[in-house]
């Protein structure tokens, strides 16, 4: 018997959230017709920066899935200073991640070492055929216009050099 | 009950009549309840808002599920004994069909008339046990035999505070026949007083609490769906039931929740009747034609309301533990039915 107040504070609890909902509204959103904005920092895809990656296989290698697929080949780029030897860089060929795999636990964002993968808020990407999941390095290039500016430094913090 | 209509129906247009009624009676507040309480009321109390889409304000939600079900394969499991596992569903559905027969909604509409109209209501009530059970022996699951056996166990120990909350009514009423129990309470006066009759959760409120909370239990709604615990038990004794007989198991949930809130209405909330006294009846047959078509309504209401008041219940508690379930119906409510049955009785001779 002495529960029985909180029996009925149980049922208090739920008319009260019935009363607010009829009277405020609901907390959700009707996702098709109204969106919510994700947080500016919120895990929704990750896009690739082409210009960055040297094809040196660290997210590859990290993912838990195995969701990321690089085939690169060796290339001569003209030399830094005149006169130089020509330099030799890795060229991308091939580089998908395949959301159907994706666990988006951005390790391989934080494995990069030269920033070429970056998160981006976006998040409607999903498709009737699950191939089409697998983006190709056109498609995750496209994504970088999503990705939102990197957040202002601390005060005081130290600067990249 | 056709003959107050003042047109002669042969006997095959009544029973005709009757079986459609029966349907209407059923299926009817089976899909209210769905749709207003399961739907509705509930996202409401998760603030949400549920199915919106289909229809407006998704009202038109139900036929979308039940279309969605129809169109699933039957699937019926190897090793399973698959005439029994076919039947069991029906076997639910019957009863809940078995129970509304006796019900009146109005002086002369009601499908049949029988004097121990309680004693048959709360024997065909307990029916669905055996379909339950039935259900999750035939399965082949562990986890449909465990559900069906904590149903088994659960719906029997319920049964009897359900059965024992009865008998004060009936003994107050002095009569099995449920029309003579809504006669009884809407003819009464309290001390002299007849402006509302005299519904009996006045003096059987006790018996009242313990008849909601057994119906809880019967329905296995939450706080008591030990039996299909979703979180331990898969889905319990319909755990391999898909398609249309899954479909029937859940039609049979809220259809017997809504026969349930019927009798209730009619035990303690004075079922189809006004009181009396409103308009000068004083037996049944004084009272007016009118009331065959007011009768269902206002039954219907009552229903709704009690329902409401279940499910209410059920969207706000936790899930009961095996033996906490068990102790409470032999320990708190079948002791308080029996001590409710006593001082009904004596008071009954005293008074």
């Amino acid at each position: 018997m002495p529960k029985l107040p909180g029996l009925i504070k149980g049922l208090g609890v739920t008319m009260g959230t019935l009363v607010r909902t009829v009277k405020d509204g609901a907390n959700t959103v009707q996702y098709p017709h109204a969106k919510e904005s994700p947080p500016v920092r919120a895990r929704g895809v990750i896009a690739l920066r082409e210009d960055n990656c040297t094809a040196c296989m660290l997210c590859a290698r990290s993912c838990p899935d195995w969701c990321i697929y690089i085939e690169a080949h060796k290339q001569l780029a003209p030399p830094r200073r005149a006169g130089g030897k020509p330099r030799q860089v890795n060229h991308l060929d091939r580089f998908d991640i395949d959301y159907a795999l994706c666990m988006y636990c951005g390790i391989c964002v934080e494995v990069c070492p030269f920033d070429a993968l970056f998160w981006s808020p976006e998040y409607e990407y999903s498709e009737p055929r699950i191939a089409d999941l697998l983006h190709d390095k056109t498609k995750l290039g496209e994504w970088m216009e999503t990705v939102p500016e990197a957040p202002a430094l601390e005060v005081g913090a130290e600067k990249k050099k | 009950m056709i003959a107050q209509l003042a047109v002669e129906i042969p006997y095959w247009g009544q029973s005709l009549l009757r079986v459609v009624g029966g349907l209407v009676a059923v299926l009817l507040p089976a899909g209210t309840i769905v749709y207003l309480f399961l739907f509705k009321m509930m996202s409401f109390m998760q603030s949400r808002l549920g199915p919106m889409e289909a229809g407006p304000f998704g009202s038109m939600q139900l036929f979308a599920e039940v279309g969605k079900w129809l169109q699933k394969e039957d699937i019926v499991p190897e090793n399973a004994d698959a005439r029994i596992y076919k039947i069991a569903p029906i076997i639910v559905l019957v009863s809940t069909f078995l129970l509304v027969v006796v019900i009146p909604f109005g002086p002369d509409a009601w499908f049949t008339n029988f004097s121990a109209g309680v004693f048959y209501a709360l024997a065909i009530g307990s029916v669905s046990v055996i379909g339950i059970l039935v259900a999750g022996w035939s399965s082949a699951n562990k986890y449909s035999l465990l559900g069906g056996l904590r149903a088994a166990g659960q719906l029997i120990a319920y049964e009897l505070p359900m059965v024992l909350a009865v008998v004060g009514v009936v003994i107050q009423a002095g009569s099995m026949n449920l029309q003579d129990i809504v006669m009884a309470q809407n003819t009464g006066e309290i001390f002299g007083w007849s402006g509302i009759g005299f519904p009996f959760v006045l003096t059987q409120f006790v018996g009242f609490l313990i008849f909601m909370i057994a119906v809880q239990a019967e329905l296995t709604q939450a706080p008591f769906d030990m039996p299909i615990a979703e979180s331990e038990l898969v889905s319990g004794y319909m755990t391999e039931y898909s398609g249309f007989r899954f479909l029937m198991f859940f039609i049979g949930e809220f259809a017997t929740a809504g026969v349930f809130a019927l009798i209730a209405s009619v035990l303690f909330l004075g079922g189809w009747g006004i009181p009396f006294s409103w308009f000068g009846w004083e037996t049944i047959d004084q009272v007016d034609n009118w009331m065959n078509i007011a009768g269902p309504v206002i039954m219907f209401t009552k229903m709704m309301v009690l329902t409401g008041i279940i499910m209410w219940v059920r969207f706000s508690y936790p899930r009961f533990r095996e033996d906490q379930l068990q102790r409470f119906a032999w320990k708190v409510l079948i002791p308080l039915s029996l001590a409710n049955i006593a001082v009904t009785a004596i008071v009954k001779v005293v008074v």
